[in-house]
């Protein structure tokens, strides 16, 4: 595919059960929309026990007994003759309570970067994110598309117990922690969205390619 | 019903794992020693994948509501059933109002207990297994406490009394090269082949830390994250090799130094906290046959627990 494609893709063995194809970088919206095309056609394939979007890669792992022997041809293969997904319409909108006890790194976040409170969260909520892929925790969506003002540098030390719904910034990123779990990110906002649930159908209300916003909710 | 009486530093609800998420984010869960759960599933009547219970380094006391069979595998914990030993690999009948009971383990990290019927919790995603990281399937998403009443499936036959040889695990890991193997300097993959490596306490579910020499890739590497599986055995920046387990994160980023094999992930689940391990170079091949003798075994299990 992907007509921009600078170069072919490398496949990587994991043992001999499991198989990355990697994409030279730079990570791109438009490589990535391979990727995610490239999954949604695979799923369901018999031989195949998890399809995993990455960061410009893509990561399958065969069921035991399979014999996976001719999978980088046909990787390749299926790889060279992707479209990209159409920009899917599906827009995500996420209220948000920023700064305050919901979030508590606000003011650290502006102070580092030059900026009052109020712009941080008007610059925040002024992006359309994309969601690149999902990983690090069930519901927990890599959001690329942040106001570059806004990046910033891990916490030295990540926190050890970071609350559900925590709305954080971490490098050039954005994400909302759908469970309490450690973490390293900085916390400038909390939503009440329930990002992952294992009892619905489906069970997470973002996938890789949304368009998400975040709405500020006034307080009061 | 099954009601725990004394839970120990963490006992779980697991089945052979939860598969098909991970593009949600949602990891394997599932038994440490999955060999362990299917064989004591197996002596218990149930099909090996069968919800049963994961009980990391007892003491550990259960107070059993009817009766049934049950079956013990994994890490031998000296139980006892009223004061009667339980072997574990034995099919044991018991009754309503005994009492289980696992001492600490004399070697190994995790035992099994399966009782006929399974424990019955509903599945979630396709997995009765507890996911500690995001709290849920299970037992209500957690490990297990004192005083909490498991219900469980409809009981069996009654059967004979039945025994079955349990291997041993061992110390000495297979693994496989992983994509950024290459881009260790030569004395750096044989102080890898050549060093013990000791599992720190730093461990868990989630991930083994192993201590040993320094690691470096002849370039350092940022990569962009892509998936990770239980069995990956990572090297992060401090140059100490960490090789994730069931509870392993969907998706990580740091180089790609290894794979354990499938075949020898059981034999981790046993492995105790300041312990060594050797890992030994393995072929394609010799991950091939690996795979095929485990499922050997498991199929003459299965066959000699159907007719008995």
């Amino acid at each position: 595919m992907p007509s921009d494609s600078p170069s072919s893709p490398l496949i990587h063995w994991l043992g001999g059960q499991a198989l990355t194809l990697e994409l030279p970088p730079p990570a791109t919206l438009h490589l990535q929309r391979g990727i995610w095309r490239l999954a949604e056609q695979l799923q369901g394939h018999a031989d195949l026990r998890e399809i995993i979007p990455g960061m410009n890669n893509l990561t399958l792992e065969f069921h035991p007994g399979t014999n996976p022997a001719g999978w980088p041809a046909r990787l390749r293969r299926l790889w060279r003759q992707v479209d990209a997904l159409a920009e899917t319409s599906r827009e995500v909108e996420i209220p948000v309570r920023y700064g305050g006890a919901s979030g508590p790194d606000l003011e650290t976040v502006a102070r580092r970067c030059g900026l009052d409170p109020a712009d941080v969260i008007s610059r925040h909520a002024a992006s359309r994110y994309t969601v690149f892929f999902m990983g690090f925790l069930p519901g927990f969506a890599y959001l690329g598309g942040m106001d570059p003002a806004l990046a910033m540098p891990r916490r030295d030390t990540p926190r050890p117990c970071v609350p559900a719904g925590s709305v954080a910034i971490g490098g050039d990123q954005t994400a909302v922690y759908p469970a309490a779990s450690p973490g390293g990110w900085h916390i400038i906002g909390r939503s009440d969205m329930r990002l992952f649930d294992p009892a619905r159908q489906p069970p997470c209300p973002l996938r890789p390619g949304d368009r998400v916003r975040f709405i500020p909710m006034e307080l009061g | 019903m099954l009601e725990i009486t004394k839970a120990g530093p963490l006992a779980t609800v697991q089945d052979q794992g939860r598969f098909g998420s991970r593009h949600l984010g949602v990891g394997r869960a599932g038994a440490m020693d999955g060999l362990a759960l299917a064989v004591a599933n197996c002596l218990a009547g149930n099909p090996p994948d069968a919800p049963g219970l994961e009980i990391t380094l007892p003491p550990a006391g259960f107070l059993l509501h009817r009766d049934g069979m049950l079956a013990l595998a994994g890490a031998d914990c000296a139980a006892t059933l009223d004061g009667m030993p339980v072997w574990p690999g034995w099919r044991t009948p018991f009754r309503a109002g005994q009492r289980l009971a696992l001492q600490a383990p004399r070697n190994g990290m995790r035992a099994y207990l399966a009782l006929d019927g399974g424990i019955d919790v509903p599945k979630l995603m396709e997995s009765a297994s507890t996911d500690l990281m995001a709290g849920f399937g299970g037992w209500q998403g957690r490990a297990l406490r004192d005083g909490d009443r498991l219900p469980l499936g409809e009981p069996r036959l009654s059967k004979p009394r039945l025994g079955v040889w349990l291997p041993q695990p061992g110390n000495r890991i297979r693994i496989r090269p992983g994509p950024e193997y290459a881009r260790l300097p030569a004395p750096d993959r044989e102080r890898l082949w050549n060093h013990p490596w000791q599992l720190t306490a730093r461990s868990n579910r989630m991930g083994y830390r192993l201590a040993g020499p320094t690691l470096r890739l002849e370039q350092p590497m940022e990569m962009p994250s892509h998936g990770a599986l239980p069995g990956l055995i990572q090297l992060p920046p401090d140059g100490q090799p960490i090789m994730l387990m069931a509870d392993a994160q969907a998706t990580g980023g740091y180089p790609r130094l290894a794979m354990v094999l499938a075949a020898d992930l059981w034999q981790l689940g046993q492995a105790r906290l300041g312990s060594h391990l050797h890992f030994l170079l393995a072929s394609r091949e010799d991950e091939v046959r690996a795979e095929q003798e485990l499922r050997r075994y498991l199929r003459r299990i299965e066959r000699l627990c159907d007719e008995n």
